[in-house]
């Protein structure tokens, strides 16, 4: 087997084990990522540093010190900062930007033993659903689809994440979630993707999207390697005021707790007119394992979904306005000089930022603007305490709620791009899980007619990842997911 | 409602992005679509619901005063384009 | 202050906004220092910066120093309070933003009392006082291309108190910010040091006819000391008389006062109508407060100037107008109490404002770094009372203390001023004068009282000035009548 095939707990055992070092782990990974460029899915690699992290790794182990992600290769995405290591937001705007400080997530991760292969690509600030927006080019998916070799998207915003991890090029990714940014992209490449409660990683040293559904989450391969990584991403941070102040439970202890006995919500809103046989079938496929191994299937009304994304097109961007109002070519990043103070802002930030980004800074500055505040601001934060009200509501009947990840299988590069709100729907059924702050989870669970990955979508309460997790390894053990890109 | 081309560029002066003229009709019927699609919430009765900020439920943590941070000039200063004797430099600016 | 116009009498409406610096060691919302007059940009952290990924915490003194300047205004502490992002930019606003309270400020309305000149005390309304962040500083001159930036300023704590437009004169705003700097330095939440710019004050400004509904205002921006305030005012004031006198309108706009002319101009920088965005900032949580805490402030709060000005006229006797000027600041009426307590406070006011303050502001100095001690002006002032001295002598033991800082009781003995107390030795005096002027003293007898005053200036003038001048007459009078 090779070393790029192990996931994460096996890659543990073996390291113990010393059946191999963990520079070798890392070489092989940094061998598979030169092999795979023609994906795209770095935009930065650090080979150096992966080798010298991994040697310090090897130290460790042999004496006896391994943290709980020791020697584990993994890829960042480029939206957390990394200290001495450029970091781009798949932005222009950020060009040559080296933040002098290390996110907490990342920091997190590299105490637990865990080796940096690289800064993976993205859409431009997180905004986008196919990695096309990214500055340094989209991300071709390591999928094809049956019979036909046109580029897929591996989804977005974390596209370089998800297709590193599915690719084989990392044994796991961080990513990041403001509208389903990590669930999206797993289930487009058949990988596992882990969105964890709002507040449950620390948003220090990530650059900000849309402050109040930003949160950093995991992909890996299986279930279980989610949550050994979210076990070291997560905990209260002092450094950021919305962190929650909260021990992490034992996430490994929790895969087994499997869901009998539990009652899990199927929203009936969720059933689009418009979704796929393959989808539908999927999703039925999904109540009868989960029923199989004990749970309930009950059927729940979240009445205002269909108002999720509008309201999220009104807040995301709101919020987006004014985080990016900081890339103003004075302090670091991209400067067009101009003749006045206010002309180099705006060149340097029309030619810094991509179409997708203007847009949505233009639409923020708008629902904001004198006049439309109340319209469009205040009202979609009341439909967005609507959404959460129906969440609310469900889990006072059900302990976890079931939906497929996304209406459709990845689409090819090119697709869906002339309108953007045709792209915008690709985050239907995983928006509403960032307004109410929850945990969810993407689980590969099968196959679309034309052989590309589709995923199962679990939503849990508030801060409740442990019974997310649990109800996700039923799925994965039940679907046996095995399909590989290549 | 219609995005007009003035409004589209107050906004986008607003936001300090510039527009060239010929970009701002395309860009007005652009955002009107998007706009257009977001007016759905109007259906949503949301009378005497009180408005949603953070989904956190928590009380606002605050920090000791203590001096921590700082005496890091150079770091400050590294990223920057325009910088001199110590400071950010930027196009002169008339008061 | 009413302008009188060619059409009449004007009223002058006059609102101000305070940004007064909080007392603290850290920033607001991060843990950079806020020391005045360091090196650029040494007091900057990544957060004041706004670098990418970076988030507010905010410092629990400055909400601390809010409530309490909140408590110390007598206002309404609004027990949940939101920060609000106020969206614009500017080279000295990093992250395009300033974090601020809008609709939901921390404390709400409340009163200062002003004393007048007359005895009487006004009324000004407080609007609310809310905490928000400082900007950096924009250095304009240093280069003919380039402004210069430096951001230790960035993110320091500041308190905007904004006052009704209650205000009518010129005068009337010195005496507000002086009180209202006066407060603060009592609770020690900003030293109010207008020069180093921890407090700064935006001056709105409108005339009426009196008696008529508000006029357009202007607001004149950032001006750092009170006598700018109030040439400000006068300019500004005048000006919208002339304009509306002259059929043209005021128009609603920001100004700049230009202390080398004393005029106020439009602010170039401003001249684009404004819309701030404001929304509440979604890196932070309301700011919700324990109501028990608050009345732990509000207990352990020092005697604010008026109170204790209550209590110094009730104490020592004093008049309106001398105990409103020994509670100015806190540091005089401490001084003031010390030597006061147990003594003629009527005396001592009259030592520590007239004989102190007279010397201090002749040498420059201020009441914390006077060269003699309270416990040094109340052993003078004994001496005076019990005889020891006489007051025109302790005038001169003043000066002597204040050149070197010696005690009083030790400069008296070293150079003998101590009065001469035997009877005997008066009598001796007395009687020396008395028969070499006995002409003169005859007349005394026959009732020419005028005359007894000489007798008094002789006799002080054998004894070298150390007989006591009461006892004097008193025995010169015996003598006349016997
Ligand atoms: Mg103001
Ligand atoms: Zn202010």
């Amino acid at each position: 087997m090779e070393l790029t095939d192990l996931t994460i707990a096996a890659a543990r055992t073996g390291l113990a084990k010393r059946s191999f070092s963990a520079l070798e782990l890392a070489d092989a990974h940094i061998a598979a990522a030169a092999k795979a460029r023609d994906l795209n899915a770095f935009i930065t690699e650090t080979p150096e540093r992966a080798r010298e992290m991994a040697g310090r790794s090897d130290a460790r182990l042999a004496r006896g010190e391994a943290g709980l992600l020791e020697g584990i290769p993994l890829a960042i995405k480029d939206l957390f900062c990394t200290e001495g290591v450029r970091t781009t937001a798949g932005s222009h705007i950020l060009e040559g930007f080296v933040p002098p400080y290390e996110s907490t997530v990342t920091a997190n991760l590299w105490r637990a033993g865990a080796v940096m292969l690289g800064k993976t690509n993205l859409d431009e600030f997180a905004m986008g659903s196919s990695n096309m927006t990214s500055h340094f080019g989209p991300v071709k998916s390591p999928w094809t689809r049956r019979g036909d070799n046109r580029p897929l998207v591996p989804g977005g915003s974390s596209g370089g994440s998800a297709a590193a991890v599915a690719a084989r090029l990392a044994l796991g990714a961080t990513g990041t979630d403001t509208g389903g940014s990590i669930r999206q992209p797993a289930a487009f490449t058949g990988i596992v993707g882990l969105k964890p409660t709002y507040g449950r990683c620390s948003r220090w040293g990530i650059v900000a999207f849309a402050s109040s559904l930003d949160q950093a989450g995991a992909f890996a391969r299986t279930v279980e390697d989610t949550a050994l990584m979210l076990q070291s991403m997560a905990g209260h941070d002092p450094k950021d005021s919305t962190s929650f102040a909260a021990p992490v439970p034992d996430y490994a202890a929790a895969l087994g707790r499997g869901v009998k006995g539990l009652k899990i919500g199927i929203p009936k809103e969720y059933r689009l007119d418009t979704m796929p046989e393959d989808i539908e079938r999927l999703w039925r496929q999904g109540i009868d394992w989960l029923t199989a191994a004990g749970a309930e299937a009950v059927e729940i009304s979240l009445p205002h979904t269909k108002y999720a994304l509008p309201a999220y097109y009104i807040v995301a961007p709101a919020e987006a306005s004014s985080n990016l109002a900081r890339y103003d070519g004075v302090r670091f990043g991209l400067r067009v000089e101009g003749e006045t103070l206010d002309d180099m802002y705006e060149r340097t930030r029309a030619a810094g930022f991509g179409a997708e980004v203007r847009r949505r800074v233009m639409i923020g500055t708008y629902v904001l603007s004198a006049g439309y505040y109340d319209a469009y601001y205040l009202k979609a934060q009341r439909v967005r305490a609507l959404i959460a009200r129906d969440f609310t509501e469900a889990f006072q009947r059900v302990d976890a709620i079931l939906t497929p990840t996304t209406p459709s299988a990845a689409f090819a590069h090119g697709e869906k791009t002339a309108d953007p709100v045709q792209m915008y729907l690709n985050d239907i059924f995983t928006v509403t899980v960032n307004l109410a702050g929850l945990p969810a989870v993407s689980v590969p669970a099968g196959l679309s007619g034309d052989g590309l990955p589709l995923g199962l979508h679990v939503i849990g309460r508030t801060f409740d990842e442990e019974t997310v997790l649990g109800a996700a390894k039923v799925l994965e053990d039940a679907a046996g997911f095995v399909a590989r890109p290549y | 409602m219609a995005l007009d081309k003035a409004t589209v560029a107050h906004i986008a002066r607003l936001a300090r992005l510039r527009v060239e003229d010929k970009d701002l009709e395309p860009m007005a019927r652009e955002l009107d679509g998007i706009l257009a699609w977001i007016e759905q919430l109007n259906e949503v009765d949301t009378s005497g619901v009180e408005p949603m900020a953070s989904v956190v439920d928590a009380r606002l943590p605050r920090r000791k005063d203590e001096v921590i941070d700082g005496g890091q000039a150079e770091k400050i200063l590294a990223n920057a384009t325009g910088a001199a004797h110590g400071f950010f430099t930027v196009p002169k600016v008339v008061e | 202050m009413a302008i009188r116009g060619e059409t009449g009498e004007w009223e002058v409406v006059i609102g101000l906004e305070v940004h007064a610096q909080i007392v603290s060691r850290a920033k607001l919302f991060s843990g950079a220092a806020t020391a005045f007059g360091a090196e650029p940009n040494t007091q900057v952290s990544f957060v004041d910066a706004a670098f990418p990924g970076m988030l507010p915490v905010i410092n629990e003194v400055c909400v601390s120093q809010a409530v309490r300047t909140g408590l110390g205004l007598e206002a309404e502490i609004n027990l949940r309070s939101v920060f609000d992002r106020k969206n614009y930019f500017y080279a000295d606003l990093p992250a395009g933003y300033q974090i601020s309270q809008y609709l939901q400020p921390i404390v709400g309305k409340g009163t200062l009392t002003l004393d007048m000149p007359d005895g009487t005390i006004k009324t000004v309304g407080i609007t609310r006082l809310h905490l928000e962040q400082d900007a950096g500083k924009s250095l304009h001159d240093q280069d003919p291309r380039l402004s210069y930036v430096d951001l230790n300023r960035s993110g320091i704590a500041l308190m905007e108190i904004v006052s009704e437009p209650d205000m009518r004169t010129a005068e009337e705003a010195g005496l507000y910010l002086k009180k209202l700097r006066s407060i603060m330095r009592y609770l020690g939440t900003c030293d109010g040091n207008m020069d180093e710019g921890s407090m700064r004050a935006d001056v709105n400004v409108s005339v009426r006819k009196p008696g008529a509904p508000l006029g357009t205002r202007c607001e004149i921006k950032n001006v750092n000391s009170m006598r700018y305030v109030q040439q400000a005012i006068e300019y500004e004031s005048r000006r919208q008389v002339e304009i509306i006198e002259g059929g043209g309108t005021i128009a609603q706009e920001t100004r700049l006062f230009d202390s080398r002319q004393s005029t106020t101009r439009p602010m170039r920088s401003k001249e684009h109508a404004h819309d701030y965005r404001y929304f509440p900032d979604p890196d932070l949580l309301p700011l919700v407060l324990d109501p028990e805490w608050v009345e732990e402030l509000r207990r352990a709060l020092p005697e604010l100037p008026d109170t204790k000005k209550a209590r110094f006229m009730r104490e020592y006797s004093l008049t309106p107008y001398d105990a409103g000027v020994l509670v100015a600041d806190r540091e005089t009426a401490a001084y003031y109490e010390a030597v006061a307590r147990g003594r003629d406070g009527k005396l001592v006011a009259n030592w520590v404002m007239g004989e102190l303050f007279g010397r201090l502001n002749k040498a420059g100095k201020s009441v914390s770094d006077s060269p003699v001690s309270a416990a040094a002006v109340g052993e003078l002032v004994d001496l005076v009372a019990d005889g020891t001295i006489s007051g025109r002598t302790a005038k001169d033991v003043f000066d002597e203390m204040f050149a070197t800082g010696k005690g009083a009781r030790a400069i008296v003995k070293a150079k003998g001023l101590t009065q001469i107390t035997d009877t005997g030795a008066i009598e001796a005096a007395i009687d020396g004068v008395i028969a070499a002027n006995a002409e003169k003293f005859e007349q005394v007898r026959a009732g020419k009282d005028a005359l007894l005053g000489w007798f008094v200036g002789q006799v002080m003038k054998a004894t070298g000035g150390k007989a006591n001048p009461a006892s004097v007459n008193e025995m010169l009078r015996k003598k006349a009548k016997g």
